[in-house]
Formats: structure tokens, sequence, C-alpha cells
């Protein structure tokens, strides 16, 4: 009898759904009738192509098509897998995601304090304003002006050896030099930008804690330590999950441009490499499709375990 | 600052203060200096530049850089197109944007959770370059100008924060109010929301014209014509891009003086890609910073 009830609790309830989203849609048509457009570009240019996936799995012909090519099942991943370039182009991937994600959000957070603890009013808001400048220059602009920099003849960098003696070595297609160039000039072009976040965080602290605090004998610096980190936590852990789940499709438009034949060891990164197997040496689509799938579904499972983890430990989560 | 208005500063204070005044001056330095050396050298005598004369101010004064970028038809014409893809990626993108962002901030939208997921999905996977090539390249786009615009017309990012926006300022009393009056649901967003979210439209109106403005990879991709190439595109090609074909503008340069102009249409060429964002960025920087704040509140 209570099994049957229940059945009949959740017609109910399942008619009762129904009922309301006819009810919405008879009421508000007008709005799903704004929704088709956007979600038919949602459909069409990003859940189409993740159907076009599929050809990481198949032996992808011009003729066949995404549908008609051949089933190979996991022939393109073994032959990834089985290649010796694949453990370098994975070895520089996590050693440039890794460098970024354990220096960039550092600096960035205590950049933000200072920026914070910056006694004089005008001077904050004149290092806040330039520091965002850089993060609006175009990526073909920020690598340009980087390899004329780091030009050894005509280069400031070649300039400032001269003048202090000694020889300019060429780091601009030095493989060891790379990583830091990387991540060093994504941190000049965004930390102003990031900081954006801390500082609307701290601008909400209530002042009241500044003043017991100074009561009880706390100097700046130890309010900065005690008031204004811990209230900056929670969103540098929720940026820093986010950080995690993009860990893998790291800027490859930028590590593309960066790009020279004598750095090509430590810069080949595994979504450049997708590209140029399907897109410009090869056209191998399949077995650049297979690379890319490879990279999303790793990025997935990191920002699925990113969050559970921070929600297990901190209460901070995405969703 | 408010909280330090009537009180004397301790010394311990002072000298925490003065040392965050010193690497803030460092951070500005090291911002500051790459920024000042491409303008310097934009404008300093081409031999100068050659010779790595230039440091941080100019040397000499010569605007031949600018002259020959302005003679060049590769670069105007890259002009016009990187202002068409804008005007008209940033007007469709902002269109669909509000489209979809105001019905899913409606609580009373059935449906609207499963909708919110389908939109959030795509930040978290995607098919990736090469399926999307494919797509591209099947709806028969390649080398039109519509691979530039349309592939990447929606942000889920960028409608998160706009319906965020919606949620936060547009009050339920209105629409109630308006319905009661018997006012429709499209009435109502063109009469009553849009007029409240201006701001929100600047927002999106820059994060979508800023993209556009940089955007140099898809044309890359999908163009091969260079007749349809973006800015960015015609300045990788001369950046780094080992044939040029620069010296049309400049044939009656002796063999230094061309290699000397190479050099300063560089720099000259970086100069007006960035300018018009830089002219913009005092004005509209209110707006960018108040689309990061609606970003971070979580809807």
């Amino acid at each position: 009898m209570n099994k049957n009830s229940k059945i009949a609790l959740r017609k109910s309830r399942n008619a009762s759904q129904k009922a309301y989203l006819k009810k919405s849609i008879r009421r508000n048509w007008d709005l799903y009738l704004l929704l088709l457009l956007p979600f038919a570009f949602l459909l069409v240019f990003n859940y189409y192509p993740m159907l076009g996936l599929q050809i990481a799995f198949k032996d992808y012909t011009a003729s066949g098509g995404i549908w008609g090519s051949e089933f190979v099942g996991l022939d393109n991943f073994r032959k990834l897998f089985s290649i010796p370039k694949f453990t370098e182009v994975f070895l520089n991937t996590i050693r440039l995601s890794g460098y970024q994600i354990l220096v960039e959000p550092a600096i960035t957070l205590i950049f933000a304090l200072l920026l914070n603890a910056i006694y004089s009013r005008s001077y904050r808001k004149t290092v806040q304003m330039i520091s965002y400048m850089p993060h609006f220059i175009s990526t073909v602009v920020m690598v340009g002006v980087l390899a004329q920099i780091f030009n050894t003849k005509i280069g400031l960098y070649g300039k400032v050896c001269d003048m202090i003696g000694v020889e300019a070595i060429d780091i601009w297609s030095e493989p060891k030099a790379f990583p830091h160039i990387y991540v060093w000039s994504l941190i000049w072009q965004n930390i102003g930008w990031n900081s954006i976040i801390y500082i609307a965080a701290l601008a909400s602290v209530d002042t009241d804690m500044y003043e017991a605090a100074e009561i009880d004998g706390a100097n700046r610096f130890k309010q900065v330590l005690y008031i204004d980190l811990p209230s900056v936590l929670p969103t540098f852990v929720m940026l820093f999950i986010l950080k995690i789940g993009s860990m893998m499709s790291i800027g490859y438009e930028q590590v593309l441009l960066m790009q020279n034949p004598l750095n090509l060891q430590s810069s080949e990164i595994i979504s450049t490499y997708s590209y140029k197997v399907a897109l410009v040496s090869g056209s191998d689509y399949s077995f650049g499709t297979a690379i890319g799938l490879f990279n999303s579904v790793i990025n997935l499972v990191l920002i699925v375990m990113a969050n559970k983890f921070s929600r297990r430990i901190s209460d901070v989560s995405l969703w | 600052m408010k909280r330090a208005k009537h009180k004397k500063i301790a010394i311990e204070d002072r000298i925490f203060y003065s040392i965050i005044n010193v690497i803030m001056l460092l951070v500005l330095v090291a911002v500051i200096v790459p920024l000042l050396y491409v303008i310097s050298s934009s404008i300093s005598e081409p031999r100068e530049v050659l010779q790595g004369q230039v440091f941080l101010l100019p040397k000499g004064f010569s605007l031949e850089g600018y002259k020959a970028v302005f003679e060049d038809s590769r670069i105007m014409t890259g002009y016009a197109n990187t202002i068409f893809y804008t005007v008209a990626g940033t007007a469709l993108s902002v269109f669909l944007s509000i489209c979809c962002a105001y019905p899913l901030s409606r609580k009373d939208l059935a449906g609207g959770n499963i909708l919110m997921f389908v939109l959030t999905f795509t930040m978290l996977f995607s098919g990736g370059i090469v399926p999307t090539y494919i797509l591209v390249r099947d709806l028969h786009l390649i080398d039109t100008r519509l691979a530039i615009i349309l592939p990447g017309a929606i942000s889920a990012y960028n409608i998160i924060i706009a319906r965020t926006f919606f949620m936060t300022s547009i009050p339920k009393e209105l629409l109630e109010a308006a319905q009661i009056d018997g006012c429709g649901n499209l009435r109502f967003i063109w009469s009553i929301v849009m007029p409240l979210s201006k701001s929100i439209i600047a927002v999106l109106a820059l994060y979508y014209g800023i993209a556009n403005w940089n955007n140099w990879f898809s044309a890359y991709l999908y163009l091969s014509n260079a007749n349809k190439y973006p800015l960015q595109l015609v300045l990788k090609e001369i950046l780094f891009g080992s044939s040029t074909s620069m010296s049309a503008s400049s044939s009656n340069s002796g063999a230094i003086g061309l290699d000397a102009l190479s050099e300063s249409i560089k720099y000259a060429c970086i100069m007006i890609s960035c300018l018009p964002v830089w002219i913009m960025y005092p004005f509209v920087q209110k707006h960018f910073v108040k689309g990061v704040m609606i970003g971070s509140i979580k809807g």
C-alpha cells in the first residue's frame, strides 16, 4: 500500500510538473523564443564539435566525414602513447601549467594585499590603473614586444647586458628560459587585472575589525596578515580551483607565437601539438582530435576533483 | 583613508608603508618600462633603433615608421577589417547574450536549470580546435568573414555575468507591477529592463569588443585570402613572419635604411594596434572593473 501511494504521489508530482511546464511555456513563450537563437548557436558551435570528437576513435577521411569514417577503436590513442614525442610534450605541458599555477595566483594575491595596504589613496589608484593596462594588449603584440625586447642586438635586454658588460645570451630561443618567460610575461600582463576581485573582497571587510585590531595593538602588517588575508582566502581558493580546471588548456595562442625551432623541445605542449598534427604538418584529423580529447578529458577530471576536494576541506566550491 | 584620519602613524607602520611603496614602485616600473620602450622606439630615428641606441627615451625624432605603416595597403586593409569584425561581431554577441541572459535570469522559467547547465558545461568541456575546424569547413565558412564572427559569438562567462546582473538589479516587483498592467515579456524587456541595463550592455560590449579586436587565431585558422585578414594577423606576419613585402613602401631607401625602417615599422604597427584601446581605456575602465565585480558574485 505504501508503495502504491508513493507511485501515486510520484505520478501526481510528474503530472503537476508537466502542467507547470505547460503553463510556463504558455505564459513565457516569448522568453523561450528569445532563447532559441543563442541556444541554436551553442548547439551548433559548441555541442556539435563535441560530437565531432568521435573521429578520435575513427580513421577520418574527407569523403566519410565525421559520421561515415571507419571505426578504429583506440588505435589513435595507442599511437599517441607509443610515440616518444608524446612524453616530451606531456611533460612540457605539466611543467608549464604547474609552474604557472604555483606562482601566478600567489603573486597576484600578494600584489592585491600590498596594493590594498598602500597608505596614499592617489598612489594606490595610480598603481591600480596602470597595472590594468597590459591586460588589454593582444597576445600578438605582447609576444612581439617580448621578442623585440629580448633581441640580443637591438633590444632592451641586449642593451642592458651591454651596459653591465655581460655578453647577452639569446634567451629568447633558449629552451630552459622558455617556461620563465612564459609565466612571468603572463604575470606581467594579468597581475593588475586579476587583483581586482581581491580588491573588491577587501573593500567589503568591516572597518570595525581594523579598529579593534589597532586597540589590541596590532600593527598594519599584522592587520594584513590576520584580517585581510583570511578575508580573501575563500576567493583565492575558488580562483585556484578554476585555475586547476584550466590547467591543461594553457594559453596555446601565446605558446604558439613564442615557439621557434630552437626552443621547441620545451615549448611544444599538447594543444599546440594537436593543432599542428591535424592542421599544419599533416592533415591527420583523427590523431589531432585524439590528442585534443586526451587533453580535455584530463582537464574535466581535474576540475571535478579540485571542486570536490575543496568542498570537503573548505565549503568553497563552484557548484 | 578613513580609518586613519586623525591618528598618528606608528613608526613600525611607517616602515611597513614605505616598504610597500618601494615594492609597488618596482612593479610600476616593470609594467611601464616595456610600454615606454615601444613608444620611444616607434618615434625614434630608425637608424638609432636598429643600432640598439634607444633605451627608455626616444633618440631623435622621426615618424618614418608611422608614415610607412599608413602607406602600406595591407595594414590599412587589416585595420578596416578589424573594425568591421569588431563592430559586427560585438553587436551580434551582445544581442545574443542579452537574449540568452535575461530569460535565464527569470525564476519562473521552467527548465531554466537545465538550460543553465547546457550553457555552463561549455565552459568545462569543448570539442577542441580540430572538430570545430571541421564544422566550419563543412558549413562552407572557410575563407569567409562569417568564420571570424560566428563560431566564437557566444561566451558562457559573459552570459553568466549578464544573468547575475539581471537577477540582482532588476527588482521582482517591477515585473509583477508590469504584468498586472498587462505588459508582456518582450515589451517589459524592451521598455523597462533595457533602459535599466545600460551598464551591463556596456560591460558586455567592452569584453566582446576587446576580444574581437585582439583576435588573430581564428583568422589564422580559417582565412587564406589576405584581403580579409584582421590587423592582428597582419601584425603577426610583420612581427614574426619571415616574408615581408614591406619593401614596396620604402623602395627609395638604401639597403641599411630599409632594414632600419623595418624595425621602426614594427614598433609603429604595435602602437597603432594598441592606441585605440589605450585612448578608450581611461573612459571605460570603471565598466571593465564593474564586469569583474558582477562576475565575482556567485549566481
